[in-house]
């Protein structure tokens, strides 16, 4: 399975590495080096890299990249799967994975990653289980153990590992019992030129932040469960459950998780909540562009739009652009070609609008193509898909939990093609 | 980091700012020269005494082999500290260890006896990790002490450590191959073992020492299944890939017979388990009548099948790949659909994922295009994918383009064609192509719109289109006279080889189109023949030979001219190829045979191109395996065998019917519903009914007679686990499971006997005879049939009660074990006296009730007559010590007494009430390995021999809190379980009431003023007014003894902590109108506050 871990950053520097059988030099990067070399963008890097004696197989996030070396046939998913668990694991340890960060704890990330594999087979990955094995780093726990000389380690096996229920910890206690759970809904979206919807699909998770003491046996259920269309879980909810009731029955894990996400089946007709008006035109032989963008809210169902940002990837042709929006700050990089602009809310009366010049290189011919406007926004108190939560109940435990939940609308993928 | 070489030593060393812990440490002072120094100083660090040095020491050492840099020299000092007492550091010595100890093998073996020692360590994370590590040095000369060791971890009483003993055994086979026949003994024995934690690691061992041993799997195969849902989504992965291999050899191919798989498979999509019943059924006829042989689904296929649908919900993504392959690989055509939306769900996951699931999904969609058509629109392309996203994507599109969707696809390709990415706008071209070609009423369209595309800037394009045009225009070239002259004018302009080489090419072939253009490229050509490519070199040969034949007048000598320059080119193929034609086109003087047929060989005919998927093939790889993802044989790739011709004999997976017979609790893992049994102790019966009723509903309704039998056996399966939830089963949960799982899947086949009576015959003898493979008919046998036959009816048809009693009857005699239940649990656990599972039926269920109350007026009045017994106020509530699921049937609850404890006036002691309600005895009941903070300590129990099902015990233990409201955690060990509990007193309870008098009472408490005194106020609601109340609420939150008072609205109340002696004083100064303020005096200023604050959420609550 696994055999070794590199963690390279964007310049090139292995920063880390461990091995899980016997050392595999760094050299074999070097494949790795040559295919990045290649691809222009870190984000073409292909996932899997053959070379003669080895595969590499790597991910890239939060601009490092995760190369993981394996000798023999397995999944690759398998591999790319566990790489992603890595990065979140080190995102819940340290609050972010950073090259930095892991520096700066590279005691802590060795321990870890000692502890999630065993002879390159995974042995734990929940975090949970992890964080009893091995504590995260605070402060406070740093300024204890100097003066105690107690340590971060654990030395007794965590009660997850065995139990049935093994992403919750026994003996859970707070103060205050509170649950919360966030719908967020994402919606992805392709627009025509002349504004039709070419496909739109809503994706949709649920956050959980659950704090309750002991054991609590959790329900969840919805007005309209048909909505959802196709549902993945965390371990916890009880397939069956839902299979037959149509509800979510689960023993929550302790703290923040994803309990489930879903899809809005496509035969639900998507509300776009917002459009976008474009006049983006090229002259040949000119050496000035006109450029115009309005975006406005439709479909909104009575909510503000906020968190509005436009980003749109300029033809090489464009040498610089100058623009005057009627609100918010725009900016635009020369270099990279890209422009973007903070909005901020709609105003329905008023439908923000960012209007100007481009200037092209001179002589060059009018560009192909008419850039694609990506559009960021969010709308709060608002499912998209009408999905609504109807209750939840607690079981198993006495207390009275407090209960909150949210609801938001985002933009996923949504693009715009001008 | 700098630009500089990172990775030097220097940098290494130096207090960067991303090691500012080391910064202060002036032996790191970033000389490359003081290298040697610096591990002189480390060195010292770990010969000290002082675990924190060591600890500094380590870190640093582990923070440069992270780094990849040497710290090999350091080997003695550091293995002289294996044996360190503090666990980090000890943890931080194995990862050098595991790291340096191949390279130093003989001072390694120094380490050895320590992990020999851990390896009996009794407690199992130190055995674990021992074992791991033991394992993990790779260090030939141990490989018998790692046998040994792997051996005895086999057997192991904790799962985990048998886990780690599966781990270890892949490490062995790696270090000495020649272990392989021991290993795969205890492979196999692992194989049997029950818990989910091992099953996937095992799997994985099994992969990797013994993947051709096949043989091991029969008898476990269905508990892998069964368990499946409950592993670890990596174990999961493994097994379902295993299983996928394991299919292929022992199952018939479902597509074998494609016209009667049409209508079986139909009725498999939707009712998965009826042709399972029929499939059984109808084995033995087709054993007799072999000349018609209809495909039947072996039932355990459809077990695989089953049981790994509902894993395509996992929220992991290799999990739900694996699951695709296997439906892929294994199911019937008709029921493959199902992955096709999951694996586009996975599409919104990250681009690495996407990457891999595209690469599938675009062979997938060859063979099975329909699966993925609904999903069209998913597939678009955002112009933010990744290149190799978008090339993938543009694949399946290709590969789903059909007559009806080809209007959308074309229009999406035109928009890619436009896009800034030119390697993608290349791909869409080829894409284009191929949709040109497969669906001949766009062909012209597409040609056209290419042809439009020769006109654009950019080379690239042009390029692309001109070597897809010349594709296309080889289907039908006489039509295109006009397009091969538009090509021959691009010759000017156009630089890439490739499309230069195609015209070339496509002007020479179709010469007779184009006689006029034709002679005058080839003199073009010939002008810049030495400045072109190989490729345009031969091309322009060829069209000059090709001329020649058809029209020499006008090109012989050009002809000449190329083949003189083509004789002396650099390039030794061009030579040949010039030499060749000249033999072959010239007539020279003797012979030439040949070149009477050169314009046969030249201008034969020649089938077109057929343009085809990269993905054509590479089904015959697994899928979602790496090669498949190279499409190249990685190493250690097992091949997925072809189906066998004839199944072979199922009856190996068979598995004796007394291993069938234990039940348990399931929970979680998407697992079946299961209640969590919190619930049920609610009081209120008619609640709890209410709650359950959706759940008996609706496997009721499921059971129904015109339904499907797929869910008879898991709506048993429901109950069942209820019931042995409820009567609590399950000393050890995951360690019956499957075989509840096989016990009702064995049911689900007795239940069916309803349904289909020879059937019904055959299968319920499998349940009865543990030999179950149904050779002889006794009448014997007929009744036994019968009578389950009967059982499984009242099964589905009873009342939810009767629904319990009748599952329940069948695991043991009901008769001698319910009374004593009751009677015990009545007795002694009043809070839930009322377990549903021990009420069969609601009359006796009343009954045990009303002798539930006269036992508890019994138990009352025993109280009044031994007060002693009791203690003067009533106890703290039960608290949970440990949970029903935690603790596998066994529930824990404690409470504190407020006696003193016998042994030591210091203690508390504390009431722990176990019961048990799993329904296997648990045994040896101990207290193990206290781990308490400094002071804390305990008086342990004696030893609980045994607790029969159903059974409660009540043992007093004694804890010397210090106190200190911290907890005192320790092991609750039974024979085969520890589980981790601790008691957390509440202040109140840290301290026992002293009787004093008033005048003492104010003496003392004017010792303890200032510091000491902590006063609140607080506003008592009105329930909260009488005496009465006052008083018994400031007695139950803490064990003081009420001090006579004069004035009437001021209550006092004192006692002394326990362990220290300390007097604690408490006030309450009630005033009118409900104001009051509490008065707390102690020296434990500590125990003052936190006493302030519960007293007064007692009192205002």
């Amino acid at each position: 399975m696994i055999h070794s871990l590199f963690l390279i950053n964007s310049s090139g520097d292995i920063f880390l590495e461990k091995h899980w059988k016997s050392v595999v030099s760094r050299s074999v990067c070097d494949y790795f080096f040559e295919a990045q070399e290649r691809a222009t963008e870190a984000e073409n890097v292909p996932p899997v890299i053959p070379t003669p004696h080895h595969y590499l197989l790597s991910v890239y996030r939060h601009k490092i990249f995760f190369v993981a070396v394996i000798q023999t046939e397995v999944p690759p998913l398998f591999v790319i799967e566990f790489l992603h668990r890595v990065v979140d694991t080190f995102q819940d340890y340290f609050g972010v994975c950073s090259e930095p960060v892991i520096k700066d704890n590279v005691v802590v990330v060795y321990e870890v990653l000692e502890e999630m594999l065993d002879n390159g087979f995974p042995l734990a990955t929940e975090s949970n289980i992890l964080k009893e094995l091995i504590k995260p780093p605070t402060i406070l726990r740093t300024v204890v153990n100097t003066i105690t000389g107690s340590t971060n380690v654990g030395d007794q096996l965590p009660t997850g590992q065995l139990s049935v229920v093994p992403w919750r910890r026994t003996g859970v206690k707070y103060t205050n019992n509170e649950a919360y759970f966030d719908v967020i809904e994402e919606i992805d979206a392709i627009i025509d030129k002349s504004g039709s919807t070419i496909t739109a699909e809503i994706q949709g998770v649920i956050d959980a932040c659950v704090k309750l003491t002991g054991m609590p046996d959790l329900t969840l259920s919805f007005m309209n469960p048909r909505l959802l269309d196709d549902v993945s879980f965390h371990p916890c909810v009880r397939f069956k459950r839902w299979e037959s009731e149509r509800i979510l029955s689960f023993i929550p894990p302790d703290g923040n998780f994803r309990l489930l996400s879903y899809h809005v089946s496509a035969q639900n007709l998507v509300a776009i909540p917002v459009y976008v008006k474009h006049n983006i035109s090229f002259r040949d032989s000119s050496s000035l562009g006109r450029f115009e963008i309005t975006v406005g809210p439709k479909q909104t169902m009575g909510k503000t739009i906020e968190g509005v940002t436009v980003t749109s990837q300029m033809p090489k042709g464009v040498l610089n652009m100058s623009l005057t929006p009627s609100q918010g700050t725009h900016t635009f990089d020369p270099v990279t070609k890209m422009l973007s602009w903070d909005v901020g809310k709609i105003n329905p009366q008023k439908p923000p609008n960012l209007k100007g010049t481009m200037s092209l290189q001179a002589g060059a011919s009018k560009p192909d193509e008419n850039p694609t406007i990506n559009l960021q926004f969010k709308i709060q108190q608002l499912a998209i898909s009408g999905l609504k939560v109807n209750r939840l109940d607690m079981y198993g435990e006495k207390y009275k939990p407090f209960k909150g939940i949210k609801y938001m609308t985002k933009a996923g993928k949504f693009q715009v093609r001008t | 980091m700098s630009a500089a070489p990172a990775y030097s030593e220097d940098k290494g060393g130096s207090a960067g700012p991303g090691e500012p812990e080391y910064g202060h440490d002036p032996a790191s002072g970033g000389i490359f020269s003081s290298d040697y120094k610096r591990h002189d100083d480390l060195k010292e660090m770990l010969d000290t005494n002082k675990d924190s040095l060591k600890l500094e020491a380590m870190k640093r050492i582990v923070a440069m082999i992270a780094r990849g840099k040497n710290a090999s020299d350091l080997f003695p000092a550091v293995v002289k500290n294996v044996a360190c007492k503090n666990i980090e550091v000890k943890k931080l010595v194995y990862v050098y260890l595991v790291r340096y100890a191949e390279e130093q093998q003989d001072l390694a073996l120094l380490s050895i006896s320590t992990f020999q020692r851990g390896l009996k360590d009794p407690n199992q994370l130190i055995r674990a990790s021992a074992l791991r590590v033991l394992s993990s040095i790779r260090v030939p000369i141990i490989v018998p002490i790692m046998m040994l060791a792997i051996k005895e971890a086999a057997s192991d009483m904790s799962p985990y450590v048998r886990k780690t003993a599966a781990h270890a055994i892949p490490k062995l086979y790696s270090l000495d191959s020649d272990q392989k026949d021991q290993l795969i003994e205890v492979i196999e024995k692992l194989l049997a073992d029950k818990t989910t934690l091992v099953a996937g690691s095992v799997v994985m061992a099994f992969e990797e020492v013994c993947p051709e041993r096949i043989d091991l799997i029969h008898k476990n195969y269905r508990k892998l299944c069964n368990l499946l849902i409950d592993v670890e989504e990596w174990g999961q992965v493994v097994i379902i890939s295993m299983l996928t291999r394991y299919a292929r050899t022992q199952f018939l191919s479902p597509t074998q017979n494609e016209s009667l798989l049409e209508e079986n498979a139909e009725k498999a999509f939707y009712g998965s388990e009826e042709d399972e019943a029929k499939g059984a059924g109808s084995e033995e006829t087709a054993a007799a009548a072999p000349a018609r042989k209809p495909y039947i689904m072996d039932p355990d296929h459809r077990l695989l099948l089953r049981n790994t649908k509902p894993l395509l919900q996992s929220r992991s993504a290799a999990v739900v790949m694996a699951v695709a392959q296997l439906y892929f690989h294994l199911a019937p055509k008709a029921e493959v659909g199902v992955i096709a939306k999951a694996l586009v769900r996975l599409l919104r996951s990250h681009s690495e994922v996407q990457y891999v699931v595209l690469q599938n999904v675009a062979t997938m969609s060859i063979k099975r295009r329909g699966m993925f058509e609904p999903y069209l629109k998913s597939f678009y392309i955002r112009s933010t994918d990744p290149t190799q996203i978008k090339i993938l994507k543009l694949e399946v599109l290709t590969n789903l383009a059909n007559e009806t969707n080809i209007p959308t696809v074309l229009r999406e390709f035109q928009t890619y064609i436009r896009s800034m990415d030119k390697d993608f706008v290349a791909a869409t071209i080829q894409a284009i192509g191929r949709c040109a070609t497969n669906i001949g009423r766009v062909r012209d369209t597409c040609l056209n719109g290419l042809v439009q595309l020769l006109s654009n800037r950019d080379e690239l394009v042009v390029a692309e289109s001109v070597v897809v045009i010349k594709k296309l225009l080889q289907m039908q070239p006489a039509q295109h006279g006009e397009i091969i002259k538009h090509l021959a004018k691009l010759t000017d302009n156009i630089q890439v080889p490739m499309a230069r080489a195609s015209i070339l090419w496509l002007i020479g072939e179709y010469c007779e189109h184009v006689p006029r253009i034709a002679p005058d490229v080839l003199r073009k050509m010939a002008k810049s023949f030495t400045a072109e490519e190989d490729i345009v070199k031969l091309q322009v040969i060829n069209l000059a030979a090709k001329l020649y034949l058809t029209n020499s007048k006008q090109t012989k000598l050009l002809t000449q001219y190329v083949l003189s320059l083509a004789k002396y080119d650099q390039n030794y193929d061009i030579r040949d190829r010039a030499r060749f034609t000249r033999q072959l086109i010239v007539p020279s003087e003797q012979g030439g045979a040949l070149s009477r047929h050169a314009k046969k060989l030249f201008l034969a005919p020649k089938p077109a191109p057929v343009l085809e998927s990269s993905f054509k093939d590479r089904d015959h790889f697994q899928l979602g395996s790496l090669s498949h993802l190279l499409n190249a044989k990685a190493t250690g790739y097992q091949e997925l065998p072809d189906w066998p011709e004839e199944a072979p004999d199922p009856s190996v997976r068979n598995v004796e019917e007394e291993d069938l017979s234990l039940i348990e609790t399931h929970v979680g893992l998407l697992g079946e519903y299961t209640e969590v049994p919190e619930w049920t102790k609610c009081s209120n019966r008619e609640k709890r009914k209410e709650k359950e009723k959706p759940f008996y509903s609706d496997s009721e309704g499921e059971s129904g007679p015109t339904e499907s039998a797929d869910s008879d056996p898991e709506s048993e399966s429901e109950s069942d686990s209820k019931s042995s939830s409820e009567s609590g089963s399950g000393e050890s949960s995951s360690e019956s499971d499957n075989e509840d799982q096989d016990e009702d899947e064995e049911k689900g086949r007795g239940s069916e006997s309803e349904q289909s009576e020879e059937d019904g015959k055959r299968k319920t003898k499998k349940k009865k005879v543990p030999e179950g493979k149904g050779e002889a008919s006794s009448s014997d046998e007929d009744s036994d049939s019968s009578s389950s036959t009967s059982e499984s009816e009242m099964t589905s048809e009873s009342e939810e009660e009767q629904l319990e009693p009748a599952s329940w009857r069948r695991k043991t005699p009901p008769s001698s074990k319910r009374a004593p239940a009751t009677k015990e649990i009545s007795l002694l656990d009043l809070e839930d006296f009322t377990p549903p599972s021990v009420q069969p039926v609601s009359p006796p269920a009343i009954v045990s009730t009303s002798l539930a109350a006269d036992l508890e007026g019994l138990t009352l009045t025993d109280s009044t007559l031994v007060p002693s017994l009791l203690s003067p106020v009533s106890c703290v509530g039960r608290q949970e010590l440990l949970h029903r699921v935690a603790g596998e049937g066994l529930v824990v609850d404690y409470t504190f007494s407020r006696q003193p404890f016998s042994g030591d006036p210091h203690m508390v002691s504390v009431h722990i009430h176990f019961s048990n309600s799993s329904d296997t005895p648990i045994k040896g009941l101990h207290v193990g390995t206290p781990k308490l903070p400094a002071g804390i300590s305990i008086q342990e129990f004696p030893e609980i021999e045994s607790l029969a099902p159903g059974e409660s015990a009540t043992a007093v233990m004694g804890i010397n809190f210090c106190d200190s409201t911290q907890a005192a955690n320790f092991q609750l060990c039974t024979q085969t379980r520890q589980f981790y509990v601790s008691i957390q007193p509440p202040v109140g309870e840290l301290m026992a009431p002293v009787f004093m008098s008033e005048n003492e009472f104010k003496k003392e408490q004017g010792k303890l003023m200032g510091m000491n005194e902590i006063t609140e106020k607080l506003m008592l609601p009105d329930t909260c007014r009488s005496d009465h109340i006052v008083v018994q609420k400031v007695t139950a939150t803490a064990n003081l003894g009420r001090v006579p008072c004069g004035t009437s609205d001021e209550y006092r109340f004192a006692g002394r902590t326990l362990t220290s002696g300390s007097l604690v004083l408490l006030t309450l100064d009630a005033r009118p109108a409900g104001a009051a303020q509490l008065t707390v005096n102690s020296e434990k200023m500590v125990i003052g506050t936190m006493l302030v604050k519960d007293v007064i959420q007692a009192l205002t609550q």
